[in-house]
C-alpha cells in the first residue's frame, strides 16, 4: 500500500471548494454562465476525485447513494416542473417567478426554472457517476 | 344481398361447415353433404335461362366501397350464365365422381372439399361479376384454391412443385390483369364492365388502349395455358384427378377464355387484338397438339389436349373479332367463328371432363397412367372403354360426335379468314387453315394413341400393381352422363344453339343484330370444303398414327433442355442464384462497407442536387473580418486533425484528440460563448478519459500490433468527397440568408419575460426547456444502457452454465 497522505489531505479540502463552486455555478446559471448541466459536472469531478484518493468502498460508506436513483429523481423533478404547469391552466413548460422577502436573505426573485435546472443537474451528477461507478467496479 | 349473391357467396359459406360436418359426422362421406349445393345452384342458374332467351339481363348490385367506386355488382347475360352452368353442372358431376375416388379414410376431406367450395364460389364470382376489381378478386381467389387444390398430396415433391409453378405463373398474369384493369379505369373512369362496353368506340382513341390490351391479354393468356404459358397446366397434372377434371379441362383454364370474350366488344375494334389472340390461340393449338404425342402418361396427353384445344377456342374469338368490322355485310360469315367457339368451349368441357374421369378410373384400378405398362384393358373395363371411344373420337372431331360438328365449324372459319381484308389477313390468312387442319391431324392422333394404346392390344398384366376390373357404379356415374352430352349434342345441337349459344354470341358481340346466325347454327349439313377436310384429317392421321414407330423418333431430335420447361427452371434458378449472389456481393456484413456505401449517396445525392439546382453561391459581403487568434486555432485545429491519420500509436491519437477539443473549447472562448467552453472542457476530459479507459482493456494480440492506418484510395476518395460537398453547402447557405435571424428577440425578452440574464440558460430551461427534458432522458437512457451492458453479461453467463 501507498502512503496517499498529501493526496488525501488535500482532497478534503478541495472537495468542499469544487462543490461550493459548483452549487454557486448551478444557482448562477440564470444570471451568469453555469447552470444544471455544469453545475452538475463539477459536482460529479468533486466526486471523482474523492474517488481517485480513496478507494470505491470507502466512498460508498461516506455518500450512501444509488445514482441510478438520482437519475430518477432528476427526471421526476424535470418532468413534474413540465407537467405541473398545466395545473394553473397555462401551456406545459410555462414558468413563472416573483419576487419574495426572504428571512435572512432579504429580497429575493424565486423562479421555477431552478426547479427544472435542478432536476438537470441531478440527472447529470447521477448519470455521470453510475457510468463511472459500473465501469469502475467492472474487473 | 340479392338471390344471386347469395348464390355466388353460398359455396364460401358452405366452406366453414365442412370441417364440422367432417368432424361430426366421420362415417359418412364428406362429399354427399357439398353435393347439393351444386345442384342447386345449377337449377338456380338453369332459371335464367329463359331470360336470357329473350336477350334479357339480370343485374343486381351490392354496395362494397361505395366511396371508390367498387361495387359487388353480379351480372347474369347470355355468357356469364353458359359460365354459371357449366361450374355448377360440372362442379355436381365431379364431387360425385370424388366421393367414390377419394377414400373417406385415408385422405384428409375436410381440406379437400374447403379448397374444392372455394374454387367454385370465386370461379361463380369472375364469371358473374360486372365490376373489374372484383372480378379480379375472385380471379386472385381461383389463382390461390387452384395452388391449394393441386398441392393437395403435399407430402409428394411433384405435387409442390406443379403448385408453385402454376401459382408463380398465374399470379404473374392476375397482377399483369390488374393493372389493364387500372388503366382500363383512367380511361373510362368506371370498373363496370358494361358501362365500358358502351364508351368503346372513346377508348379505342385512347393512348393507353394498347398498354391496357397488352396487360389483361396477359393475365387470359397465362390462366388459359396459351403458347408460352402453357407449362404449368401439365405439371397440374399432380393434382387428384377430381380436380385435374374440374379446375383444368372445364373452369379455371376456362376463366382467361371468358375473360376475352368478355372483353371482346371493348377490344375487338383493334387489329393487335384480333392478331394477337388468333395468332397465339393458333400456335397454341399447333403446340399443344404436337406435343401430346410424346407424352407417355395418360394425363400428361389430357393435359397437352387441353393446352390445345384451349388455342383453338382463342383463335376463334379472335377471328370473330373480324366480324365488328364487316357491320354492313349481309351474310356475316366472320359471326360464325365466335358462334363456333361458344359450340367447342360446351363440347370441350364435356368432352374433356368425361376423358379426365376414365383417366383417373384407370388409374385407380390399375395403379398406372404409364400407357406403355397399360393395354388390352378393354375386356376388363368396359364401360370406360365406351366412355373413352366416345370422348376420344369427340375429341379427334369424328362424326356423330359434338366435337365433330364445332370442328367443321372451326374450319369454315379458318378458310373464312381468306375473305378478309384487313390489318394484313390477306397476304398472311392462308398460314391459318394450313395450320388448324395440321394442328387437327395431330389431335386425330393423340386422341388415338389415348383410346387404343390403353384399351387394345395385348395386357400387361404382370406390369400392373393389381388386378385390373371395372370401377364401382358410382364412379361411372358421371363421365357416363358426361358421355351422353357429348352423344346428345352431337345429334341433336340445336338443342343447344337457341338457348345458350345464341344469347352468349350476343353478349359477345352485342353491336350486332342477331338475326344473322340462326341459320349458321342449324346449317351443319353439306357436301362443303371443311367436309374434305376432315376426311384428309381422319385419312392421313390414319396413315400417320399405324406408322408412329417409325417417324416417332423426332420428338428425340428437339433437345430437351431447350424447352420452355427448362426455360422456366432456368429462370427462376437464374434469379435465385443472382439475387443470393447480389445481397452475397452487396451485403458483405462490413461496417466499413456499409459506411462506404451512406457515405457514398450522401456524396452523390447532395452533390448532384447542389449543382443540378444551380444551388452554389459564393458570397463574400456577409463576412466578418478574420483575426490573429483565429487564424492560429484554426491551424492547430486542422493539424491536430491530420495528424491522428498519420499517428503510430492509438495513445497518441487519442491525444491529439483531447487536444483538438480543447480548440474548440477555446474557439467557444474566442467566439464568447462561455457556457460552452465550460461544458465542452469537462466534456472533452471525461470522453478522453473514457477513450483511455476503452482502449487500455484492448486485448493484446499479436494481430494487435499497433500500426499506422493503411491508406486506402477508396476512402479517401470518398472522405474528401464527402468533405467537399459539406463545405460546398455550408459555404452556399451561408451566402444566401433568406430571412433575419431570430435571436433578437431572445436577447430583448430574456429579461422582461423570463427573468434572467444569462439567455443561454434561458433558452435552455425556459424557451426550449422541452429540448432539454429529452436530451437529460437521453443522458439517463445512456447510464443505464452502460449500467445494463456491463453489469448484466448475458451472453457469457450462458456460455458458462
Amino acid at each position: 500500500m501507498k502512503n496517499d497522505l498529501i493526496l488525501q489531505t488535500i482532497t478534503k479540502v478541495a472537495v468542499f471548494i469544487i462543490l461550493l463552486f459548483s452549487i454557486s455555478i448551478f444557482l448562477g446559471g440564470h444570471y451568469s454562465p453555469g447552470g444544471g448541466f455544469v453545475g452538475g459536472l463539477m459536482t460529479s469531478a468533486a466526486i471523482v476525485l474523492l474517488l481517485l484518493a480513496y478507494d470505491l468502498k470507502t466512498v460508498a460508506n461516506i455518500l450512501p447513494v444509488d445514482y441510478k436513483l438520482v437519475i430518477g429523481a432528476g427526471l421526476l423533478i424535470a418532468a413534474l416542473t413540465v407537467a405541473g404547469a398545466m395545473l394553473f391552466n397555462v401551456p406545459m413548460m410555462t414558468h413563472a417567478y416573483n419576487y419574495f422577502d426572504l428571512p435572512i436573505l432579504g429580497k429575493t426573485s424565486l423562479h421555477t426554472a431552478v426547479l427544472f435546472d435542478l432536476g438537470v443537474y441531478l440527472v447529470v451528477v447521477g448519470v455521470t457517476m453510475t457510468i463511472i461507478q459500473t465501469i469502475g467496479e467492472d474487473e | 344481398m340479392t338471390s344471386l349473391h347469395w348464390a355466388v357467396f353460398a359455396p364460401f359459406i358452405l366452406a366453414i361447415f365442412v370441417p364440422l360436418l367432417y368432424k361430426w359426422f366421420r362415417g359418412i362421406h364428406t362429399g354427399w353433404f357439398i353435393l347439393f349445393l351444386p345442384v342447386l345452384l345449377f337449377t338456380y342458374f338453369a332459371n335464367f335461362i329463359s331470360v336470357t332467351m329473350q336477350g334479357q339481363s339480370v343485374t343486381k348490385s351490392a354496395a362494397w366501397i361505395p366511396s371508390l367506386k367498387i361495387e359487388v355488382d353480379f351480372y347474369v347475360d347470355g355468357l356469364s350464365l353458359l359460365f354459371s352452368l357449366l361450374i355448377t353442372g360440372i362442379g355436381a358431376l365431379v364431387i360425385l365422381y370424388s366421393i367414390f375416388y377419394l377414400s373417406k379414410d385415408k385422405e384428409k376431406l375436410n381440406q379437400f372439399y374447403v379448397y374444392l367450395l372455394l374454387f367454385m364460389g370465386a370461379m361463380l364470382g369472375v364469371v358473374l361479376s360486372d365490376n373489374l376489381i372484383v372480378l379480379y378478386m375472385f380471379w386472385e381467389f381461383t389463382s390461390v384454391s387452384s395452388f391449394l387444390l393441386i398441392g393437395y398430396w403435399n407430402e409428394r415433391e411433384k405435387s409442390r412443385y406443379g403448385a408453385l409453378k402454376s401459382m408463380i405463373i398465374t399470379v404473374l398474369g392476375g397482377l399483369s390483369m390488374l393493372g389493364g384493369f387500372t388503366l382500363l379505369y383512367f380511361m373510362g373512369e368506371t370498373f363496370s364492365i358494361r358501362t365500358l362496353v358502351s364508351q368503346s368506340g372513346n377508348l379505342f382513341e385512347h393512348s393507353l388502349f394498347i398498354p391496357a390490351l397488352l396487360l389483361i391479354l396477359l393475365g387470359a393468356f397465362t390462366k388459359s395455358a396459351q403458347f408460352p404459358f402453357h407449362i404449368w397446366l401439365p405439371d397440374a397434372m399432380e393434382a387428384p384427378t377430381p380436380v385435374s377434371a374440374y379446375l383444368h379441362s372445364a373452369t379455371m383454364v376456362k376463366a382467361g377464355i371468358y375473360l376475352v370474350a368478355r372483353l371482346s366488344p371493348i377490344f375487338a375494334e383493334s387489329g393487335v387484338w384480333l392478331w394477337l389472340v388468333s395468332a397465339v390461340g393458333l400456335l397454341t393449338l399447333f403446340w399443344g397438339s404436337f406435343s401430346a404425342i410424346k407424352q407417355t402418361d395418360l394425363k400428361g396427353i389430357l393435359a397437352y389436349s387441353t393446352v390445345s384445344q384451349l388455342g383453338l377456342i382463342m383463335s376463334l374469338l379472335g377471328l370473330g373479332a373480324a366480324a365488328l368490322h364487316y357491320e354492313n355485310l349481309d351474310d356475316n360469315i366472320f359471326m360464325a367463328a365466335t358462334v363456333a367457339a361458344i359450340f367447342h368451349l360446351i363440347n370441350h368441357a364435356t368432352f374433356k371432363g368425361s376423358l379426365f374421369m376414365a383417366a383417373g378410373i384407370i388409374d385407380h384400378e390399375t395403379g398406372t397412367r404409364d400407357i406403355r405398362r397399360l393395354g388390352g384393358l378393354m375386356p376388363f373395363m368396359p364401360i370406360t372403354f365406351t366412355i373413352t371411344v366416345i370422348g376420344g373420337f369427340s375429341m379427334a372431331g369424328l362424326p356423330p360426335f359434338n366435337g365433330f360438328l364445332s370442328k367443321e365449324m372451326f374450319f369454315t372459319s379458318m378458310v373464312n379468314v381468306l375473305q378478309l381484308d384487313i390489318f394484313n389477313l390477306e397476304t398472311w390468312g392462308l398460314l391459318f387453315p394450313v395450320i388448324a387442319w395440321v394442328a387437327s391431324i395431330f389431335t386425330f392422333i393423340y386422341s388415338m394413341i389415348l383410346v387404343f394404346k390403353t384399351f387394345t392390344g395385348k395386357a400387361q398384366l404382370e406390369k400392373l400393381e393389381r388386378k385390373p376390373h371395372e370401377a364401382p357404379i358410382g364412379m361411372l356415374i358421371s363421365p357416363v352422363i358426361l358421355a351422353s352430352l357429348v352423344i346428345i349434342f352431337g345429334i341433336f345441337p340445336n338443342l343447344l344453339s337457341a338457348t345458350l349459344i345464341e344469347p352468349a354470341v350476343s353478349s359477345i358481340q352485342p353491336a350486332l343484330a342477331d338475326h344473322d346466325f340462326h341459320v349458321h347454327i342449324a346449317f351443319w349439313h353439306g357436301w362443303t370444303t371443311e367436309l374434305k377436310m376432315t376426311l384428309g384429317v381422319v385419312l392421313i392421321g390414319g396413315i400417320l398414327y399405324i406408322t408412329l414407330a417409325k417417324w416417332k423418333g423426332i420428338y428425340d431430335l428437339l433437345p430437351s433442355r431447350l424447352s420452355l420447361n427448362g426455360l422456366y427452371d432456368g429462370t427462376l434458378s437464374v434469379i435465385d442464384k443472382g439475387t443470393s449472389l447480389l445481397s452475397e456481393k452487396v451485403m458483405t456484413g462490413s461496417i466499413r462497407r456499409y459506411l462506404i456505401y451512406i457515405f457514398l449517396f450522401f456524396f452523390v445525392v447532395l452533390g448532384i442536387s447542389l449543382f443540378q439546382k444551380d444551388a452554389f453561391q459564393l458570397d463574400t459581403n456577409n463576412l466578418a473580418p478574420i483575426g490573429i487568434f483565429e487564424l492560429i486555432l484554426a491551424a492547430a485545429m486542422v493539424i491536430g486533425s491530420i495528424s491522428i491519420l498519420f499517428a503510430k500509436s492509438r495513445l497518441t491519437s487519442i491525444i491529439i484528440l483531447g487536444a483538438v477539443g480543447y480548440t474548440v473549447s477555446l474557439f467557444f472562448v474566442l467566439f464568447r460563448a462561455p457556457d460552452l467552453a465550460l461544458t465542452q472542457l469537462v466534456i472533452e476530459t471525461i470522453s478522453v478519459a473514457l477513450f483511455l479507459l476503452c482502449f487500455y482493456h484492448l486485448p493484446k494480440l499479436s494481430s494487435r500490433k499497433e500500426e499506422r492506418m493503411t491508406f486506402k484510395l477508396n476512402n479517401a476518395l470518398v472522405s474528401i468527397g464527402v468533405g467537399t460537398v459539406v463545405t460546398l453547402i455550408a459555404l452556399s447557405a451561408h451566402s444566401q440568408k433568406l430571412f433575419d435571424s431570430i435571436s433578437s428577440f431572445y436577447l430583448e425578452n430574456a429579461y422582461k419575460e423570463a427573468g434572467g440574464k444569462n439567455v443561454v440558460n434561458v433558452i435552455l430551461v425556459d424557451f426550449r426547456g422541452l429540448d432539454t427534458m429529452f436530451e437529460i432522458t437521453v443522458l439517463a437512457i445512456a447510464a443505464l444502457g452502460i449500467f445494463a451492458m456491463i453489469r448484466l453479461r448475458l451472453t457469457r453467463r450462458n456460455d458458462q452454465p
